[in-house]
């Protein structure tokens, strides 16, 4: 607290002497009152320091405050952006934007609808997370009940270290390693199942959707796992022990205590997983086959998504081309701020009951 | 009426549903064998399909025939759950095998272009027959790339953290961490989009003469953009760590709050504040749509951000992948693996430096 000039009567007061010195005479020395100036020591006075308008405080006060509205501000940034952008090509578009499937910006009287685009990203998307969610609630519950500890901490760490690894290195795995298998995987569907309309069709197979959801699958399972695993091991020891006091099997606990206590932690895990494979581009742009139809079969060589479109289609785009590509961005931001916000909804309102009720 | 009331009414254990016969491991082995067999057996006899689909079936007949036989030795109850246990155990295994397969592409792979060549030039001038090239100029683009987006978010991200936690009250501070969090969920695509609406498209013709440019530290922003949420719930987290007695006992000495905030508070959450931006840098580094879009991709060595098209190691990988000639699947394997190795040591290291130091 700083330093307070010396109040001492006694001149050498605070210089080291060999002789022991008293700081003043008894008796003596400082006044009981303080001398009337303005230099008043913060705690001794009485009366706390004036708030200075301009002064550290307020300054830094302010700092983190617009820090903390910078992303506000990005984020509404990001749509005025988008729009500002999109505006120009949507007007010059001779076709709706919403349903209109083909992709031709960059042609003197420009084309291009979203329909396929759209159509491919959900489909792809709800795909890899029918295949994911199963497998990662299994690995999840795997890991919080049934793995020894030894296992299941060195397990759960290497499932993180999987959500961190880059996607254009899965797409390229999925072009390179997978692809194969999976078209021969499509033929002898197409051979034994071909009657179902999801594998029909004699053309070619290899770069489908089954292929982009597949390797979207594998990217989203990490995420979906660890959020799932978190909020299994958080649910109350007392209903799980009060389950199996009860005489349930393992498999009843888990289905009576520990799967209803986390089912909306589990919907939002799911949710996240959902809005990242909505977004996802690199890997789709080097699996899905880029032809803009509306077709649910899973197997031929097909299947575009809005993001793997950006990536593919901007290097030879004109401007209305790159306006079109924002413009079909600026849906996809609209449908995965959707999707988030319901998520991150969920886990607000299950935080506060849970806190709540504690 | 609930569920172990169902298989008797009023009735909960009975002889039928639970029993204290165990089945032996010899049986379920012996059950897994046969299924195996005769899978093999029906598959292979008929042509229908190959080896995967005699596993696959053979594991559907282990699950119904282990469900069968567990019911006659230990009841239905029991049955069920050693089912389950099955079904939990294979969901482990399925997914290990696509990951075991990646890591092993990796390391195979990945070493075809592992000499000092590769680390050492770039592919200027290298055409489709030339079998050189390296990735000496994506390395560069991606360290600079990302040091100058984390010197923009790291400050930013803390400064908002910081305002969260101790200055933040009422529904502006709820609308801001809702927000938040929010944006760890905007696809990277978003992200490079908007820098090119903005920087690219709108701002930098003021500085180029009225042409939009592409740089690197347009993708820069938009990796700050996409670092930046990361960054501010990990410090969020970290601050409301610190124990409140020790803001209290400096409040107590009359230090002002910036003054503890900045002295006593950071201090004492900067290791996991440091593993969180580690953990951002990691996932940037991987990024490669933003710098797709904004930062142009070149083939020569670009040593300034700040004007002319930059290359980076994720994108990279990306246009080696979509290169015909074959010399480049070589090269985009090894550049791949450089870039795993690179984010995994990154996030190693953070998770490595978040457990030693947890206060707990």
């Amino acid at each position: 607290m700083g330093d307070i000039p010396s109040r001492s009567a006694n001149p050498n007061a605070g210089v080291p002497t060999v002789t022991v010195r008293h700081s003043r005479d008894a008796g003596g020395g400082v006044s009981p009152i303080p001398p009337d100036d303005d230099l008043r020591p913060l705690g001794g006075g009485g009366a706390l320091p004036k708030k200075a308008r301009f002064g550290m405080e307020a300054g830094f006060r302010g700092l983190s405050t617009a820090a903390g509205a910078m992303v506000l501000v990005i984020i509404v940034a990001i749509a005025i952006f988008l729009i500002s952008k999109a505006i120009p090509a949507l007007r010059a578009d001779d076709a709706n934007f919403l349903t209109t499937k083909e992709w031709f910006p960059n042609d003197a009287n420009p084309r291009f609808g979203i329909a396929a685009l759209a159509f491919g990203t959900v489909l792809s998307s709800i795909i890899a997370l029918i295949i994911a969610v199963p497998v990662a609630l299994g690995i999840a519950l795997f890991l919080s009940h049934y793995a020894p500890k030894r296992l299941a901490t060195p397990l759960g760490f290497a499932i993180d270290l999987l959500a961190a690894v880059p996607s254009v290195v899965f797409g390229l795995w999925g072009r390179d390693v997978f692809r194969a298998p999976v078209t021969d995987f499509s033929v002898w569907l197409n051979h034994y199942f071909g009657w179902i309309p999801l594998f029909g069709g004699d053309g070619p197979f290899g770069r489908s959707i089954m292929l982009g959801s597949l390797v979207l699958a594998i990217m989203v399972l990490p995420i979906v796992t660890s959020l799932s695993r978190e909020v299994f091991q958080q649910t109350p020891g007392m209903n799980e022990e009060a389950a199996l006091a009860l005489g349930a099997t393992k498999w009843e606990m888990i289905r009576t205590s520990v799967l209803p206590y986390g089912k909306p932690g589990v919907i939002a895990a799911v949710m996240l997983g959902l809005g990242r494979a909505l977004g996802e581009t690199i890997a789709l742009a080097l699996t899905l086959g880029t032809v803009f139809n509306i077709s649910f079969n899973l197997i031929e060589n097909g299947g575009n998504s809005i993001a793997a479109n950006i990536a593919n289609t901007f290097g030879e785009a004109n401007s209305t081309g790159r306006g079109a590509l924002i413009a079909s961005g600026l849906v996809l931001f609209a449908i995965t701020l959707v999707v988030n916000m319901a998520a991150r909804a969920i886990i607000y309102r299950r935080r506060e009951f849970r806190d709540s009720a504690a | 009426m609930s569920l172990l009331e169902r298989e008797e009414p009023g009735v909960v254990m009975t002889p039928h549903n639970l029993r204290a016969r165990k089945l032996h491991w010899m049986a379920e082995a012996g059950v897994a064998l046969a299924a195996l067999i005769v899978a093999g057996a029906l598959i292979l006899g008929t042509g229908v399909g190959n080896w995967v689909l005699v596993l696959f079936v053979g594991w559907v007949f282990y699950l119904i025939g282990l469900f069968a036989v567990a019911t006659r030795v230990e009841g239905r109850r029991s049955a069920r759950n050693r089912m389950w246990k099955s079904l939990i155990y294979s969901a482990c295994l399925l997914a290990i095998l696509p990951l075991a397969s990646v890591v092993w592409t990796l390391l195979s792979k990945g070493t075809g272009r592992l000499d000092g060549d590769f680390f050492g030039s770039s592919m200027n001038n290298i055409g489709a027959r030339d079998p050189g090239g390296g990735a000496y100029h994506a390395i560069i683009g991606t360290v600079e790339q990302v040091a100058i987006a984390a010197l923009l978010a790291v400050p930013l991200g803390v400064l908002g953290a910081i305002y969260l936690v101790e200055y933040g009250r009422g529904k502006f501070a709820t609308t801001v961490r809702f927000f938040v969090d929010v944006m760890t969920g905007i696809p990277s695509i978003v992200a490079g989009l908007f820098i090119l609406a903005f920087w690219v498209l709108i701002v930098s013709p003021w500085f180029n003469n009225g042409t939009p440019r592409f740089s690197g530290f347009a993708a820069s922003l938009a990796l700050t953009v996409l670092m930046l949420p990361t960054i501010v719930r990990s410090t969020e987290e970290m601050l409301r760590l610190v124990p409140g007695p020790l803001r209290e006992g400096a409040y107590a000495l009359g230090v002002p709050q910036w003054k503890t905030i900045m002295k006593i508070v950071l201090p004492t959450a900067l290791p996991g504040i440091v593993t969180g931006v580690m953990l951002a840098i990691a996932r940037a580094a991987g990024e490669t749509a933003p710098v797709l879009l904004v930062a142009g991709g070149f083939s020569a060595i670009n040593f300034d951000p700040f004007s002319g098209n930059q290359s980076s190691l994720a994108l990279f990988v990306y246009e080696q992948a979509g290169d015909a000639s074959k010399f480049a699947p070589d090269r985009a394997w090894t550049a791949a693996l450089t870039l795993v190795a690179i984010v995994l040591i990154l996030t190693i290291a953070a998770k490595l430096l978040a457990r030693r130091s947890r206060i707990s």
